[in-house]
Protein backbone atom coordinates (compact mmCIF):
# COMPACT_ATOMS: atom_id res chain seq x y z
CA UNK A 1 0.00 0.00 0.00
CA UNK A 2 2.90 2.79 1.00
CA UNK A 3 4.67 4.10 -1.84
CA UNK A 4 8.24 5.51 -0.74
CA UNK A 5 10.11 7.81 -2.38
CA UNK A 6 13.72 10.42 -1.14
CA UNK A 7 10.71 12.99 0.21
CA UNK A 8 8.59 10.56 2.23
CA UNK A 9 6.09 7.88 1.78
CA UNK A 10 2.02 7.73 0.93
CA UNK A 11 -0.73 5.57 2.26
CA UNK A 12 -4.19 5.12 1.64
CA UNK A 13 -5.40 6.92 4.21
CA UNK A 14 -9.10 7.12 4.44
CA UNK A 15 -11.45 4.85 3.19
CA UNK A 16 -14.04 5.47 0.41
CA UNK A 17 -17.09 5.45 2.57
CA UNK A 18 -15.66 7.59 5.25
CA UNK A 19 -14.53 10.08 2.21
CA UNK A 20 -17.56 10.29 0.73
CA UNK A 21 -19.99 10.84 3.93
CA UNK A 22 -17.67 13.28 4.83
CA UNK A 23 -18.11 14.85 2.15
CA UNK A 24 -21.75 14.70 2.71
CA UNK A 25 -21.68 16.11 6.14
CA UNK A 26 -20.08 19.14 5.16
CA UNK A 27 -22.82 19.71 2.31
CA UNK A 28 -25.50 18.74 4.88
CA UNK A 29 -24.23 20.46 7.74
CA UNK A 30 -23.86 23.65 6.37
CA UNK A 31 -27.13 24.06 4.79
CA UNK A 32 -28.83 22.34 7.96
CA UNK A 33 -27.59 25.43 9.72
CA UNK A 34 -28.96 27.80 6.98
CA UNK A 35 -32.24 26.24 6.87
CA UNK A 36 -32.33 26.39 10.77
CA UNK A 37 -31.19 30.17 10.64
CA UNK A 38 -34.02 30.57 8.56
CA UNK A 39 -36.49 29.07 11.17
CA UNK A 40 -35.04 30.48 13.59
CA UNK A 41 -35.97 33.96 11.90
CA UNK A 42 -39.71 33.34 12.63
CA UNK A 43 -39.37 33.72 16.23
CA UNK A 44 -35.96 34.87 16.44
CA UNK A 45 -35.90 34.74 20.62
CA UNK A 46 -34.46 32.06 22.90
CA UNK A 47 -36.02 30.77 26.20
CA UNK A 48 -35.43 29.00 28.88
CA UNK A 49 -37.85 26.23 30.00
CA UNK A 50 -41.15 24.54 28.82
CA UNK A 51 -43.11 27.44 27.59
CA UNK A 52 -41.67 30.71 25.71
CA UNK A 53 -44.26 32.60 27.66
CA UNK A 54 -43.21 31.61 31.22
CA UNK A 55 -43.22 35.58 33.04
CA UNK A 56 -39.15 35.28 32.50
CA UNK A 57 -37.10 37.08 29.45
CA UNK A 58 -35.54 35.37 26.80
CA UNK A 59 -31.97 34.30 27.46
CA UNK A 60 -31.10 35.48 23.25
CA UNK A 61 -32.96 37.71 21.14
CA UNK A 62 -32.78 40.18 18.10
CA UNK A 63 -34.73 42.79 17.82
CA UNK A 64 -35.42 45.76 15.50
CA UNK A 65 -36.46 49.01 16.59
CA UNK A 66 -36.15 52.62 15.21
CA UNK A 67 -33.58 54.89 15.32
CA UNK A 68 -33.61 58.35 15.96
CA UNK A 69 -33.03 58.85 13.03
CA UNK A 70 -35.75 56.99 11.77
CA UNK A 71 -33.38 54.24 10.28
CA UNK A 72 -34.13 50.57 11.80
CA UNK A 73 -31.59 49.65 14.55
CA UNK A 74 -30.90 46.00 15.50
CA UNK A 75 -30.28 45.07 18.75
CA UNK A 76 -29.58 41.94 19.78
CA UNK A 77 -30.23 41.26 23.98
CA UNK A 78 -28.16 38.27 25.25
CA UNK A 79 -29.30 37.38 29.29
CA UNK A 80 -29.75 41.36 30.58
CA UNK A 81 -27.21 42.84 28.04
CA UNK A 82 -28.03 44.57 24.84
CA UNK A 83 -26.16 45.30 21.67
CA UNK A 84 -26.08 47.15 18.32
CA UNK A 85 -25.97 44.68 15.81
CA UNK A 86 -27.49 46.56 13.13
CA UNK A 87 -26.25 45.56 9.57
CA UNK A 88 -25.89 41.75 11.28
CA UNK A 89 -28.17 40.40 13.73
CA UNK A 90 -31.82 42.04 13.97
CA UNK A 91 -31.61 44.50 10.94
CA UNK A 92 -29.65 43.42 7.80
CA UNK A 93 -29.49 44.61 3.86
CA UNK A 94 -31.85 43.04 1.40
CA UNK A 95 -31.71 43.96 -1.93
CA UNK A 96 -30.09 47.34 -1.28
CA UNK A 97 -32.32 48.27 2.04
CA UNK A 98 -32.59 47.48 6.01
CA UNK A 99 -34.56 45.29 6.55
CA UNK A 100 -35.69 43.33 10.16
CA UNK A 101 -34.73 39.64 10.19
CA UNK A 102 -32.81 37.85 12.71
CA UNK A 103 -29.94 36.32 10.84
CA UNK A 104 -28.76 38.37 7.56
CA UNK A 105 -30.08 36.43 4.14
CA UNK A 106 -26.85 35.20 3.21
CA UNK A 107 -26.81 32.95 5.78
CA UNK A 108 -30.41 31.30 5.63
CA UNK A 109 -31.63 29.13 3.41
CA UNK A 110 -33.86 30.37 1.55
CA UNK A 111 -31.79 33.99 1.78
CA UNK A 112 -35.78 35.54 2.22
CA UNK A 113 -38.30 35.26 4.36
CA UNK A 114 -39.90 31.62 3.59
CA UNK A 115 -40.46 29.46 6.83
CA UNK A 116 -42.17 26.64 5.27
CA UNK A 117 -39.30 26.00 2.37
CA UNK A 118 -37.10 26.52 5.33
CA UNK A 119 -38.26 23.73 7.39
CA UNK A 120 -39.00 21.63 4.52
CA UNK A 121 -35.04 21.73 3.25
CA UNK A 122 -34.25 21.44 7.10
CA UNK A 123 -36.49 18.26 7.76
CA UNK A 124 -35.04 16.48 4.47
CA UNK A 125 -31.54 16.97 5.59
CA UNK A 126 -31.88 15.92 8.48
CA UNK A 127 -33.15 12.48 7.15
CA UNK A 128 -29.87 12.95 5.45
CA UNK A 129 -27.42 13.26 8.52
CA UNK A 130 -29.07 10.74 10.09
CA UNK A 131 -28.67 7.96 7.26
CA UNK A 132 -25.65 8.94 6.44
CA UNK A 133 -24.76 8.90 10.09
CA UNK A 134 -25.64 5.22 10.44
CA UNK A 135 -24.15 4.18 7.45
CA UNK A 136 -20.99 5.66 8.45
CA UNK A 137 -21.44 4.49 12.18
CA UNK A 138 -21.84 0.73 11.36
CA UNK A 139 -19.28 0.83 8.54
CA UNK A 140 -16.76 2.50 11.29
CA UNK A 141 -17.54 -0.30 13.53
CA UNK A 142 -17.10 -3.36 11.59
CA UNK A 143 -14.09 -2.00 9.79
CA UNK A 144 -12.81 -1.81 12.96
CA UNK A 145 -12.00 2.14 11.88
CA UNK A 146 -13.85 3.17 15.41
CA UNK A 147 -11.44 1.16 17.24
CA UNK A 148 -8.16 1.13 15.61
CA UNK A 149 -8.16 5.24 14.31
CA UNK A 150 -10.41 7.04 16.95
CA UNK A 151 -10.63 5.16 19.87
CA UNK A 152 -7.62 7.04 22.21
CA UNK A 153 -4.57 4.50 24.08
CA UNK A 154 -3.38 4.41 27.06
CA UNK A 155 -0.22 6.20 24.88
CA UNK A 156 -2.34 8.67 24.06
CA UNK A 157 -4.13 9.71 26.92
CA UNK A 158 0.13 9.94 28.32
CA UNK A 159 0.53 12.24 25.69
CA UNK A 160 -2.43 14.72 26.16
CA UNK A 161 -0.46 17.25 27.88
CA UNK A 162 2.38 17.15 25.05
CA UNK A 163 -0.48 17.30 22.53
CA UNK A 164 -2.13 20.14 23.97
CA UNK A 165 1.39 22.27 24.10
CA UNK A 166 1.98 21.16 20.08
CA UNK A 167 -1.76 22.33 19.20
CA UNK A 168 -0.65 25.93 21.13
CA UNK A 169 2.92 26.23 19.47
CA UNK A 170 1.14 24.77 16.18
CA UNK A 171 3.82 22.11 15.67
CA UNK A 172 2.70 19.34 13.79
CA UNK A 173 3.71 15.39 14.34
CA UNK A 174 5.70 14.25 11.02
CA UNK A 175 6.67 10.38 10.10
CA UNK A 176 4.60 7.88 12.29
CA UNK A 177 3.31 10.31 14.47
CA UNK A 178 1.67 11.78 11.89
CA UNK A 179 0.21 8.83 10.08
CA UNK A 180 -2.29 8.59 13.16
CA UNK A 181 -4.90 11.11 14.69
CA UNK A 182 -3.29 12.80 17.83
CA UNK A 183 -5.28 12.92 21.02
CA UNK A 184 -7.04 16.09 20.53
CA UNK A 185 -8.20 15.39 17.28
CA UNK A 186 -9.57 11.77 18.41
CA UNK A 187 -11.66 13.57 21.12
CA UNK A 188 -12.89 15.77 18.96
CA UNK A 189 -13.98 13.54 16.40
CA UNK A 190 -15.62 11.17 19.21
CA UNK A 191 -17.00 14.76 20.81
CA UNK A 192 -18.83 15.64 17.67
CA UNK A 193 -20.04 11.89 16.56
CA UNK A 194 -20.92 10.76 19.72
CA UNK A 195 -22.29 14.10 21.64
CA UNK A 196 -22.66 16.82 19.40
CA UNK A 197 -24.78 15.59 16.66
CA UNK A 198 -26.68 12.89 19.21
CA UNK A 199 -27.33 15.41 21.14
CA UNK A 200 -28.49 17.95 17.43
CA UNK A 201 -30.87 15.16 16.92
CA UNK A 202 -32.42 14.73 20.77
CA UNK A 203 -32.93 18.02 20.90
CA UNK A 204 -34.93 18.42 17.43
CA UNK A 205 -36.91 15.43 18.64
CA UNK A 206 -37.78 17.16 21.66
CA UNK A 207 -39.30 20.35 19.75
CA UNK A 208 -41.54 17.90 18.07
CA UNK A 209 -45.29 18.02 19.07
CA UNK A 210 -45.76 14.27 17.94
CA UNK A 211 -42.53 12.85 19.63
CA UNK A 212 -43.43 14.74 22.86
CA UNK A 213 -45.86 11.67 23.52
CA UNK A 214 -43.04 9.12 23.00
CA UNK A 215 -42.55 9.08 27.21
CA UNK A 216 -44.48 11.01 29.42
CA UNK A 217 -42.60 14.05 30.38
CA UNK A 218 -39.34 12.83 28.46
CA UNK A 219 -39.19 16.21 27.26
CA UNK A 220 -38.67 17.86 30.82
CA UNK A 221 -35.66 15.67 31.39
CA UNK A 222 -34.07 18.75 28.70
CA UNK A 223 -35.68 21.61 30.69
CA UNK A 224 -38.94 21.82 28.45
CA UNK A 225 -39.27 22.34 24.69
CA UNK A 226 -38.13 26.27 25.22
CA UNK A 227 -34.96 24.58 26.89
CA UNK A 228 -34.42 22.32 23.62
CA UNK A 229 -35.18 24.51 21.37
CA UNK A 230 -31.78 27.29 23.10
CA UNK A 231 -29.69 23.83 23.11
CA UNK A 232 -30.32 23.28 19.93
CA UNK A 233 -29.43 26.20 18.90
CA UNK A 234 -25.63 26.10 21.20
CA UNK A 235 -24.97 22.98 20.01
CA UNK A 236 -25.21 24.16 16.52
CA UNK A 237 -23.24 26.57 16.95
CA UNK A 238 -20.23 24.34 18.78
CA UNK A 239 -20.84 22.60 15.57
CA UNK A 240 -19.70 25.56 13.84
CA UNK A 241 -16.72 26.06 16.30
CA UNK A 242 -15.51 22.77 15.56
CA UNK A 243 -15.90 23.14 11.74
CA UNK A 244 -13.61 26.57 12.16
CA UNK A 245 -11.11 25.30 14.21
CA UNK A 246 -10.86 21.92 11.92
CA UNK A 247 -10.49 23.96 9.12
CA UNK A 248 -7.79 25.90 10.72
CA UNK A 249 -5.89 22.87 11.71
CA UNK A 250 -6.59 21.57 7.83
CA UNK A 251 -5.05 24.53 6.45
CA UNK A 252 -1.77 24.91 8.87
CA UNK A 253 -0.96 21.36 8.64
CA UNK A 254 -0.97 21.02 4.96
CA UNK A 255 -3.72 22.22 3.51
CA UNK A 256 -3.27 20.18 -0.45
CA UNK A 257 -1.84 16.87 1.45
CA UNK A 258 -5.35 16.81 4.00
CA UNK A 259 -7.85 17.90 0.85
CA UNK A 260 -6.56 15.17 -1.11
CA UNK A 261 -6.47 12.27 1.47
CA UNK A 262 -10.28 13.13 1.98
CA UNK A 263 -11.14 13.15 -2.03
CA UNK A 264 -8.82 10.31 -3.03
CA UNK A 265 -7.47 8.80 0.01
CA UNK A 266 -3.93 9.64 -1.22
CA UNK A 267 -1.64 10.64 2.48
CA UNK A 268 1.76 12.02 2.42
CA UNK A 269 4.26 11.27 5.12
CA UNK A 270 6.89 13.79 4.80
CA UNK A 271 10.70 11.99 5.45
CA UNK A 272 11.32 12.43 9.35
CA UNK A 273 14.54 11.68 10.27
CA UNK A 274 14.24 11.02 13.73
CA UNK A 275 11.95 7.77 13.44
CA UNK A 276 12.35 4.11 12.07
CA UNK A 277 10.24 4.83 9.53
CA UNK A 278 12.65 6.74 7.14
CA UNK A 279 15.82 4.99 7.25
CA UNK B 1 -8.64 40.78 -0.95
CA UNK B 2 -8.86 38.17 -3.95
CA UNK B 3 -9.59 35.32 -1.93
CA UNK B 4 -12.23 37.28 0.11
CA UNK B 5 -13.50 38.10 -3.54
CA UNK B 6 -13.85 35.09 -4.55
CA UNK B 7 -15.34 33.54 -1.23
CA UNK B 8 -17.74 36.01 -1.36
CA UNK B 9 -18.89 35.16 -4.79
CA UNK B 10 -18.82 31.26 -4.11
CA UNK B 11 -21.18 31.94 -0.83
CA UNK B 12 -23.41 33.29 -3.65
CA UNK B 13 -23.70 31.08 -5.73
CA UNK B 14 -24.49 28.58 -3.24
CA UNK B 15 -27.67 31.16 -1.56
CA UNK B 16 -28.61 31.90 -5.07
CA UNK B 17 -28.77 28.27 -5.92
CA UNK B 18 -30.16 27.34 -3.31
CA UNK B 19 -32.91 30.17 -3.65
CA UNK B 20 -33.19 28.83 -7.04
CA UNK B 21 -33.62 25.20 -6.32
CA UNK B 22 -36.48 26.51 -3.79
CA UNK B 23 -38.35 28.11 -6.55
CA UNK B 24 -38.48 24.93 -8.94
CA UNK B 25 -41.45 22.74 -9.39
CA UNK B 26 -39.23 19.28 -8.92
CA UNK B 27 -36.91 20.54 -6.15
CA UNK B 28 -39.44 21.07 -2.89
CA UNK B 29 -41.45 17.75 -4.27
CA UNK B 30 -38.24 16.28 -3.24
CA UNK B 31 -37.68 17.71 0.10
CA UNK B 32 -41.30 16.59 0.70
CA UNK B 33 -40.65 13.24 0.00
CA UNK B 34 -39.06 13.56 3.93
CA UNK B 35 -42.36 14.70 5.28
CA UNK B 36 -43.85 11.25 4.26
CA UNK B 37 -40.84 9.35 5.90
CA UNK B 38 -41.29 11.28 9.02
CA UNK B 39 -44.95 10.76 9.65
CA UNK B 40 -44.39 7.22 8.95
CA UNK B 41 -41.63 7.05 11.51
CA UNK B 42 -43.09 9.03 14.02
CA UNK B 43 -46.45 7.07 13.56
CA UNK B 44 -44.34 3.90 14.27
CA UNK B 45 -42.52 5.27 17.23
CA UNK B 46 -45.27 6.62 18.95
CA UNK B 47 -48.65 4.82 20.00
CA UNK B 48 -51.78 6.45 17.99
CA UNK B 49 -53.07 7.04 21.44
CA UNK B 50 -49.84 8.03 23.37
CA UNK B 51 -50.59 11.46 25.30
CA UNK B 52 -49.01 14.86 24.64
CA UNK B 53 -47.69 16.04 28.18
CA UNK B 54 -49.92 17.46 30.03
CA UNK B 55 -48.26 20.13 32.78
CA UNK B 56 -49.58 21.59 36.12
CA UNK B 57 -51.15 24.82 36.78
CA UNK B 58 -48.03 26.74 38.02
CA UNK B 59 -46.97 26.22 34.89
CA UNK B 60 -49.35 27.97 32.96
CA UNK B 61 -48.15 30.90 30.70
CA UNK B 62 -49.24 34.49 32.23
CA UNK B 63 -50.99 35.40 29.10
CA UNK B 64 -52.15 32.99 26.47
CA UNK B 65 -50.50 34.33 22.71
CA UNK B 66 -52.72 34.94 19.66
CA UNK B 67 -51.42 34.62 16.76
CA UNK B 68 -53.10 34.66 13.28
CA UNK B 69 -56.72 36.43 13.46
CA UNK B 70 -57.36 37.93 16.58
CA UNK B 71 -60.77 39.15 15.46
CA UNK B 72 -62.37 37.87 12.78
CA UNK B 73 -63.40 40.97 10.03
CA UNK B 74 -66.62 39.44 9.41
CA UNK B 75 -69.99 41.01 9.76
CA UNK B 76 -71.91 37.75 10.43
CA UNK B 77 -69.23 36.66 13.11
CA UNK B 78 -69.16 39.81 14.66
CA UNK B 79 -73.18 39.92 14.81
CA UNK B 80 -73.14 36.66 16.61
CA UNK B 81 -70.29 38.06 19.33
CA UNK B 82 -72.10 40.88 19.98
CA UNK B 83 -74.81 38.23 21.11
CA UNK B 84 -72.56 36.27 23.66
CA UNK B 85 -72.72 33.10 20.28
CA UNK B 86 -76.21 32.32 22.08
CA UNK B 87 -77.38 32.21 18.12
CA UNK B 88 -74.01 30.42 16.93
CA UNK B 89 -74.78 26.77 16.04
CA UNK B 90 -71.99 24.42 14.94
CA UNK B 91 -72.38 22.17 11.72
CA UNK B 92 -72.07 18.93 12.03
CA UNK B 93 -72.38 17.25 8.32
CA UNK B 94 -70.64 15.41 5.55
CA UNK B 95 -70.52 11.63 5.49
CA UNK B 96 -72.00 11.08 8.62
CA UNK B 97 -75.44 8.75 9.67
CA UNK B 98 -77.09 11.66 11.40
CA UNK B 99 -76.08 15.42 10.44
CA UNK B 100 -76.72 17.60 13.47
CA UNK B 101 -76.16 21.23 14.73
CA UNK B 102 -75.45 22.32 17.83
CA UNK B 103 -75.39 25.64 20.17
CA UNK B 104 -72.82 26.23 22.54
CA UNK B 105 -75.42 25.59 25.85
CA UNK B 106 -75.91 21.95 24.16
CA UNK B 107 -71.84 21.69 23.66
CA UNK B 108 -70.96 22.76 27.64
CA UNK B 109 -74.08 20.13 28.87
CA UNK B 110 -71.86 17.40 27.11
CA UNK B 111 -69.14 15.47 29.34
CA UNK B 112 -66.12 17.47 29.55
CA UNK B 113 -62.68 17.05 29.41
CA UNK B 114 -59.90 19.87 31.14
CA UNK B 115 -56.42 19.52 29.91
CA UNK B 116 -53.07 21.97 30.21
CA UNK B 117 -51.09 21.51 27.91
CA UNK B 118 -48.30 23.39 25.67
CA UNK B 119 -49.44 25.21 22.59
CA UNK B 120 -46.09 24.98 19.88
CA UNK B 121 -46.44 27.51 17.37
CA UNK B 122 -44.78 26.35 13.64
CA UNK B 123 -42.59 29.76 14.16
CA UNK B 124 -41.06 27.91 17.29
CA UNK B 125 -42.94 29.53 20.46
CA UNK B 126 -45.02 27.93 23.47
CA UNK B 127 -47.38 28.67 25.50
CA UNK B 128 -49.17 26.45 27.88
CA UNK B 129 -52.89 26.86 28.75
CA UNK B 130 -55.80 25.40 30.42
CA UNK B 131 -58.60 23.77 28.38
CA UNK B 132 -61.60 22.64 28.28
CA UNK B 133 -64.16 20.90 26.13
CA UNK B 134 -66.14 18.15 24.41
CA UNK B 135 -64.18 15.43 23.12
CA UNK B 136 -64.83 15.24 19.50
CA UNK B 137 -64.73 11.44 19.42
CA UNK B 138 -67.71 12.05 21.63
CA UNK B 139 -69.09 14.05 19.03
CA UNK B 140 -68.51 11.98 16.25
CA UNK B 141 -70.08 8.90 17.94
CA UNK B 142 -73.30 11.06 17.95
CA UNK B 143 -73.19 12.14 14.27
CA UNK B 144 -72.20 8.11 13.43
CA UNK B 145 -69.61 8.76 10.54
CA UNK B 146 -70.05 6.61 7.52
CA UNK B 147 -67.45 3.99 6.70
CA UNK B 148 -66.29 6.40 3.32
CA UNK B 149 -65.40 9.01 5.65
CA UNK B 150 -61.72 9.73 6.39
CA UNK B 151 -61.06 13.05 7.78
CA UNK B 152 -62.46 16.31 9.09
CA UNK B 153 -62.74 19.29 8.41
CA UNK B 154 -62.96 22.28 10.41
CA UNK B 155 -64.79 25.67 8.29
CA UNK B 156 -64.06 28.13 10.11
CA UNK B 157 -65.51 32.24 10.01
CA UNK B 158 -62.57 34.07 9.92
CA UNK B 159 -61.85 35.99 6.20
CA UNK B 160 -57.87 35.57 5.12
CA UNK B 161 -58.07 37.67 2.31
CA UNK B 162 -60.44 40.29 0.70
CA UNK B 163 -61.73 37.80 -1.89
CA UNK B 164 -63.03 35.95 1.22
CA UNK B 165 -60.99 32.99 1.90
CA UNK B 166 -62.06 31.44 5.06
CA UNK B 167 -59.46 29.73 7.25
CA UNK B 168 -59.98 25.72 7.20
CA UNK B 169 -58.04 22.43 8.19
CA UNK B 170 -58.32 18.71 8.22
CA UNK B 171 -57.15 15.63 10.72
CA UNK B 172 -57.56 12.04 10.15
CA UNK B 173 -59.13 9.87 12.39
CA UNK B 174 -56.41 8.71 14.62
CA UNK B 175 -56.49 12.16 15.64
CA UNK B 176 -59.84 12.94 15.72
CA UNK B 177 -60.58 10.43 18.04
CA UNK B 178 -57.30 10.88 20.14
CA UNK B 179 -58.50 11.63 23.65
CA UNK B 180 -56.75 15.41 23.90
CA UNK B 181 -58.64 15.95 20.78
CA UNK B 182 -61.43 18.41 21.91
CA UNK B 183 -63.69 21.05 20.91
CA UNK B 184 -62.66 23.88 23.32
CA UNK B 185 -64.28 26.33 24.65
CA UNK B 186 -63.45 27.76 27.51
CA UNK B 187 -59.25 29.02 28.61
CA UNK B 188 -57.86 29.62 31.56
CA UNK B 189 -61.31 28.80 33.53
CA UNK B 190 -63.24 31.72 31.36
CA UNK B 191 -64.55 31.87 28.52
CA UNK B 192 -62.46 31.01 25.20
CA UNK B 193 -61.40 34.58 23.95
CA UNK B 194 -62.26 36.25 20.74
CA UNK B 195 -58.46 36.07 20.73
CA UNK B 196 -58.27 32.98 20.97
CA UNK B 197 -61.06 31.52 18.88
CA UNK B 198 -64.16 31.96 20.32
CA UNK B 199 -66.68 30.64 20.53
CA UNK B 200 -64.99 27.29 19.85
CA UNK B 201 -61.17 25.95 18.71
CA UNK B 202 -59.83 22.53 18.45
CA UNK B 203 -57.04 21.12 20.12
CA UNK B 204 -55.16 18.49 18.29
CA UNK B 205 -52.45 18.05 20.92
CA UNK B 206 -49.90 16.26 19.23
CA UNK B 207 -49.72 19.01 16.56
CA UNK B 208 -48.52 22.25 15.40
CA UNK B 209 -51.04 25.22 16.36
CA UNK B 210 -51.92 25.82 12.72
CA UNK B 211 -54.14 22.80 12.63
CA UNK B 212 -55.73 24.08 15.42
CA UNK B 213 -58.40 25.86 14.16
CA UNK B 214 -60.68 28.80 15.95
CA UNK B 215 -64.01 29.99 15.17
CA UNK B 216 -65.64 27.17 14.08
CA UNK B 217 -68.46 26.98 12.46
CA UNK B 218 -69.08 23.61 10.85
CA UNK B 219 -67.26 20.39 10.81
CA UNK B 220 -67.15 18.30 7.91
CA UNK B 221 -66.63 14.52 7.34
CA UNK B 222 -64.92 13.69 4.34
CA UNK B 223 -63.57 11.26 2.49
CA UNK B 224 -60.98 13.12 0.53
CA UNK B 225 -59.65 17.43 0.90
CA UNK B 226 -58.49 17.49 -2.53
CA UNK B 227 -61.75 19.23 -3.68
CA UNK B 228 -61.45 21.98 -0.77
CA UNK B 229 -59.20 25.25 -0.85
CA UNK B 230 -56.77 24.36 -3.02
CA UNK B 231 -56.42 21.20 -1.83
CA UNK B 232 -53.53 20.33 0.67
CA UNK B 233 -56.44 20.39 3.30
CA UNK B 234 -55.61 23.58 4.93
CA UNK B 235 -55.14 27.68 4.75
CA UNK B 236 -51.64 26.60 5.52
CA UNK B 237 -50.91 23.53 3.81
CA UNK B 238 -52.23 25.43 0.75
CA UNK B 239 -49.22 28.01 0.96
CA UNK B 240 -46.84 25.33 1.14
CA UNK B 241 -46.57 24.41 4.96
CA UNK B 242 -47.00 20.58 5.95
CA UNK B 243 -49.90 19.17 6.32
CA UNK B 244 -48.98 16.84 9.05
CA UNK B 245 -47.26 19.00 11.35
CA UNK B 246 -46.08 16.33 13.83
CA UNK B 247 -42.58 17.95 13.84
Amino acid sequence: MAQSSARGYSYHRHALLVRVSHWINAVVLALLLMSGLQIFNAHPSLSWGKSSYTGRSPVFETTAVTGADGQPVGITRVFDHSFNTTGVLGVSQMDGRPVARGFPSWLTVPSYQWLAMGRHWHFFLAWILVINGIIYLAFSALSRHLVHDLTPTRADWRSIGRSIVDHILLRHPTGSAAARYNILQKLAYLTVIFLLVPLMILTGWAMSPRLDSLAPGWVSFLGGRQSARTLHFAVAWTLVLFFLIHVFEVLISGLWNNLRSMITGRYVIPADHHTPDSR
Amino acid sequence: MKRRNLLTALAGLCVSGCDALSRSQWFPNLLKSGEDLSRTVQNALTPRRAMAQEFSERDLSPNFRSNGTSNPADDAYQALARGGFADWRLQVDGLVERPTSLSLAQLRAMPARVQITRHDCVEGWSAIGKWKGVQLAALLAAVRPKPSARYVVFHCADPMDRVGTRYYESIDFDDAYHPQTILAYALNDADLPIANGAPLRVRIERQLGYKMAKFIMRLQLVDSYAGIGAGHGGYWEDRGYEWYAGI
